[in-house]
């Protein structure tokens, strides 16, 4: 099978984009990936979004935006898989690659969602839950999010000052990425402060509603020589995918992220490497409570100690288990569909030496991208060539 | 919503919403809600329907404050993951009940109650709610 490398990245800055609308958002990160591939045109593009067609009333976003970028006649489609749309975009576009159908692929993540109202947005974002079994009773995805926050703590003996150290940690990183929604470094009292949106999660437990779109280039490693040096290119090592029930009420056990355990198995055994080969990790901290669950799902912390970590201080860019370098879902911003590209670009930038976050000395990331209540979730290996 | 007189979609789960009617399988025994057409613990495809008795007990709960749009009338309201006397468990609101009294392992039964309404002219839909056992 053919070696997939990433070779260009773009993206806009995360946040309220009032001036601009889904395509310019898309079009913009495309070009600018595109322009740092220095390659003008593409085979194919697969456009990660999760709701357009509630948040904006647009569906057939792969015509859309392959023809505002100008790319020609090309094959363009949309991905969707909740909140996990980016990462399962950029993962079918590393297939197309890989499979020899396609040589240079784009990737582009997109949501559009502050031009909804806000009592509608939370409606669109929980028909990622089960819509006649979950939101049929009114429920919300910060509430569903919640259920597993009270009964985490519960178990474990967390406090809700324990998981908002993941908050302050995504702030503190966030702080230096210029391309991050919330610049500002906060304290546990801040989050503690922050009002109950679904007790006991808080507004500070929770990632933003918010627009933007990242976009990656993908080509194989002997196509990439092409256009770019062997500093530039990132290697797809591993990946891996899985769903579990999308009702939360119908998981056997409720705290474990079953589909991320299974999908890091698949990517773990596709890179040839294990957890204690990743230098850093990109995983979905739409909720506080979702970081330390995505640790132990992944292997970085056991069953009921991906808190700990945080208490121990080792999810820092200086500890062993770097985690939101950039700022993650609750700094950066989670515009739903496109996250999964933000993360893939994040990591690149770490890999390549360019965060303003660095890593010292980074050599493989994971990035982990959950959509649903952990019902569809990715997880991609990337390191340096 | 888009189309809130979509009645079809609605009445096709009574038995589940008013009854509490799910799925049992008949060859491993498994007893799941909602009712599904494959048992999701042996992969059978021959299920039949089961009534749950509505006794559960609280897993967990919380008081949600902003609802998706619909649900604005009720705020703030409390949903819970309830523990079927029968193993499985279901996601429902608590009813008739001082959120303050919620806690794990809060014995509930099953009540039926107004869920939403779709303004003046709209359908109203009913369904299961949880309120705690009364003794």
């Amino acid at each position: 099978m053919r070696k997939p490398v990433i070779i260009g990245v773009g993206l806009t800055p995360v946040g309220e984009h009032w001036k601009l609308g889904l395509r310019d958002l898309a079009v913009e990160a495309l070009l600018n990936a595109m322009e740092d591939a220095g390659v003008d045109k593409v085979d194919s593009l697969y456009v990660g979004n999760m709701a357009s067609g509630s948040f904006v009333e647009q569906e057939n976003l792969g015509a859309l935006i392959a023809d505002w970028a100008g790319l020609g006649n090309i094959p363009a489609v949309k991905i969707e898989g909740a909140c996990a749309s980016g990462g399962a975009a950029v993962q079918e576009g590393v297939k197309a690659v890989m499979s020899g159908l396609e040589d240079v692929v784009a990737v582009v993540g997109v949501e559009k969602m502050t031009d909804a109202w806000p009592s509608d947005a939370t409606r669109y974002l929980a028909y990622a839950a089960d819509a006649e079994w979950e939101l049929f009773h009114g429920v919300s995805f910060v509430a569903l999010n919640a259920l597993a926050m009270r009964l985490y703590m519960k178990e474990y003996g967390y406090t809700e000052e324990d998981l908002a150290l993941f908050a302050v940690n995504a702030h503190a990183n966030g702080a230096k990425n210029p391309y991050a929604m919330f610049k500002k470094v906060i304290k546990v009292e801040t989050v503690m402060r922050s009002p109950y949106i679904a007790d006991p999660l808080k507004l500070f437990d929770a990632s933003p509603i918010a627009d933007g779109a990242a976009a990656v280039i993908i080509t194989t490693e002997e196509k990439a020589k092409e256009f770019v040096d062997k500093a530039k290119m990132i290697k797809v090592a591993g990946m891996g995918r899985a769903i579990d029930t999308i009702s939360l009420a119908n998981r056997k056990d409720l705290l474990l992220l079953k589909a991320a355990k299974i999908a890091a198995e698949r990517a773990y055994k596709m890179a040839g490497i294990g957890v204690e080969d990743i230098d850093f990790f990109e995983v979905h901290d739409a909720f506080t409570v979702m970081a330390a669950l995505s640790l132990e799902s992944i292997g970085a912390a056991e069953r009921g100690k991906g808190a700990m970590l945080a208490k121990e201080g080792q999810i820092a860019i200086d500890g062993d288990y770097p985690i939101q370098t950039l700022g993650g879902l609750k700094a950066r911003g989670h515009p739903v569909g496109a996250t999964g590209v933000y993360q893939t670009v994040e990591a690149v930038w770490q890999l390549r030496g360019e965060a303003p976050n660095q890593v010292p000395d980074a050599e493989v990331g994971l990035t982990q991208n959950i959509g649903g209540t952990g019902s569809n979730i990715t997880v991609t290996i990337l390191r340096r060539v | 919503m888009g189309k809130p007189m979509q009645v079809a979609r609605y009445w096709r789960h009574f038995k589940e919403k008013y009854r509490l009617i799910g799925g049992k399988c008949k060859s491993c025994g498994h007893v799941h809600f909602p009712k599904r057409p494959v048992c999701p613990e042996c992969g059978s495809q021959e299920i039949e329907e089961f009534q749950f008795s509505g006794k559960g007990k609280v897993l967990s709960w919380t008081i949600i404050r902003n609802p998706p749009s619909g649900y604005e009338y009720y705020k703030p309201y409390p949903i819970a993951l309830v523990e079927l006397e029968e193993g499985p468990v279901i996601l429902a609101q608590l009813t008739d009940v001082d959120p303050e009294e919620i806690d794990f392992g809060m014995e509930v039964e099953m009540v039926t109650r107004k869920i939403r309404e779709f303004g003046e002219d709209g359908i109203i839909l009913y369904g299961y709610k949880f309120r705690p056992l009364l003794k």
